[in-house]
């Protein structure tokens, strides 16, 4: 499998956000985009999950199922956590492991108590989502890329209001991912725990 | 289970829940009923001619109240990207979260129509009848309603600006409503022709309703 970008550039509102842009990352490997403030990461990822048109350029997907398109191959774990404060963890779970994991092979759908075991929320299964705290709310967003395998993560800044035990165990979880032939592009200020992770940067002002 | 029985299921539990909304519409409805005597005075026959358009139109304000949440908080939380990266086509997706709207705030409408209409001394046949038409009619509201949530979600304005959008394009589902609502009391018309008029204005209406609103959702996520 590989995801190569060529040539792309993003248009939003009017403005350009970025142009000449290319990437290549095959499976098994991970790529981070940094990049200062506004200088077009998180439309670049959600580029990749095909929420913003592709103005310029060729962005390709070789050696996926050619049934799917590259977005549903993909998980996106973005700012917003599309987490309903009224439904429980384990409902909001329960949910999107459904609706995104219906199209997938039995056996590529994990048990939702089993994803949540694997971010350590077993114990607020029962909790609203309103209860919980920004970093549970991120693991539970997190519960969801294990729970439905998918084999491309676009990751917008995943160790945001994470404390350092979870990022520890997010970067199990990646690196499992990788491991097991998948892909990761991730937007990223800081160390976010991918060992031998290429590096896309965005903007002039290296 | 699958996506669409799941999306299905998961709206109709938020609406439900505490602070969903699924009572509110009902509650409005109610309102708009019980003040309308008080506004035109005790007058019963006044109130019986009039009692049928009073119950449409306090429905189609009823069944207004939540629909600007019906779109803009899933495009707020981020929901609305996922649906997108799931395979189901977005324009089933905005029907089945349509229909189970309906479900949660058209529905209970119809169901307590008999019992309002006694506030508005219309007799249980009366009322029945312009349940029946309510029954046929608030699809077509709520699915143009479905048009005007999915664009309040690309102007990031809800609330007010959807009534006022939506509100216009209601006026053919209300005249015939009340048309067969009419009918069914005093006639002359036969009350099967404006009532089938109205079924065929809800059917296009759940066709181009839904269109449109995966239309402008698309637009919207640019």
């Amino acid at each position: 499998m590989r995801l190569e970008g060529r040539d792309l550039a993003c248009i939003r509102g009017g403005r350009e956000v970025f142009a000449g842009v290319g990437f290549a990352a095959a499976g098994g490997e991970a790529l981070v985009v940094t990049g200062r403030n506004g200088t077009g990461k998180s439309s670049l990822l959600r580029m990749i999950a095909g929420f913003v048109r592709v103005a310029a350029g060729r962005l390709d997907l070789e050696g996926g199922a050619p049934e799917h398109t590259l977005a549903e191959q993909a998980h996106y774990l973005g700012h917003q956590d599309a987490l309903k404060p009224s439904l429980t963890a384990m409902e909001n779970l329960s949910f999107w492991s459904s609706y995104l994991g219906s199209g997938q092979e039995v056996q590529e759908v994990e048990a939702p108590m089993a994803a949540l075991a694997a971010v350590g929320l077993e114990a607020v299964a029962g909790f609203p989502a309103a209860y919980l705290s920004a970093g549970q709310r991120r693991r539970l967003s997190i519960a969801r890329l294990v729970a439905v395998k998918r084999p491309i993560w676009l990751l917008d800044e995943p160790t945001t209001a994470l404390d350092r035990p979870a990022q520890e165990r997010l970067s199990e979880l990646m690196g499992a991912h990788l491991a097991g032939g998948g892909l990761i592009v991730a937007a990223a200020h800081g160390a976010i725990g991918l060992e031998r992770a290429k590096e896309l940067h965005l903007g002039d002002d290296a | 289970m699958t996506a669409l029985s799941a999306l299905f299921v998961r709206d109709i539990k938020l609406a439900v829940r505490v602070g969903g909304g699924a009572g509110i519409g009902v509650l409005f409805f109610l309102i708009v009923v019980t003040l309308t005597p008080f506004a035109i005075g005790p007058d019963l026959n006044l109130l019986g001619r009039i009692g049928p358009a009073i119950l449409w139109l306090g429905a189609l304000l009823a069944s207004l109240l939540t629909l600007d949440r019906l779109l803009t908080a899933d495009a707020e939380d981020g929901s609305l990207d996922l649906i997108l990266t799931g395979g189901t086509p977005l324009e089933l997706a905005v029907a089945v979260k349509a229909l189970a709207q309906w479900l949660t705030t058209g529905l209970p409408l119809v169901i307590a129509t008999p019992f309002f209409g006694l506030l508005l001394n219309l007799d249980l046949r009366t009322s029945t009848a312009v349940a029946l038409t309510l029954l046929a009619g608030t699809p077509a509201l709520t699915f143009i309603g479905l048009i005007g949530a999915a664009l309040a979600v690309s102007l990031r304005r809800g609330g007010l600006l959807l009534a006022v959008l939506v509100l216009p394009l209601t006026v053919p589902v209300l005249i015939f409503g009340v048309a067969a609502s009419n009918a069914a009391i005093v006639g002359p018309l036969p009350f099967g022709t404006p009532f089938t008029i109205l079924c065929a204005l809800t059917l296009v209406a759940m066709v181009l309703g839904t269109f449109a609103a995966g239309t402008a959702l698309r637009h919207a996520m640019e």
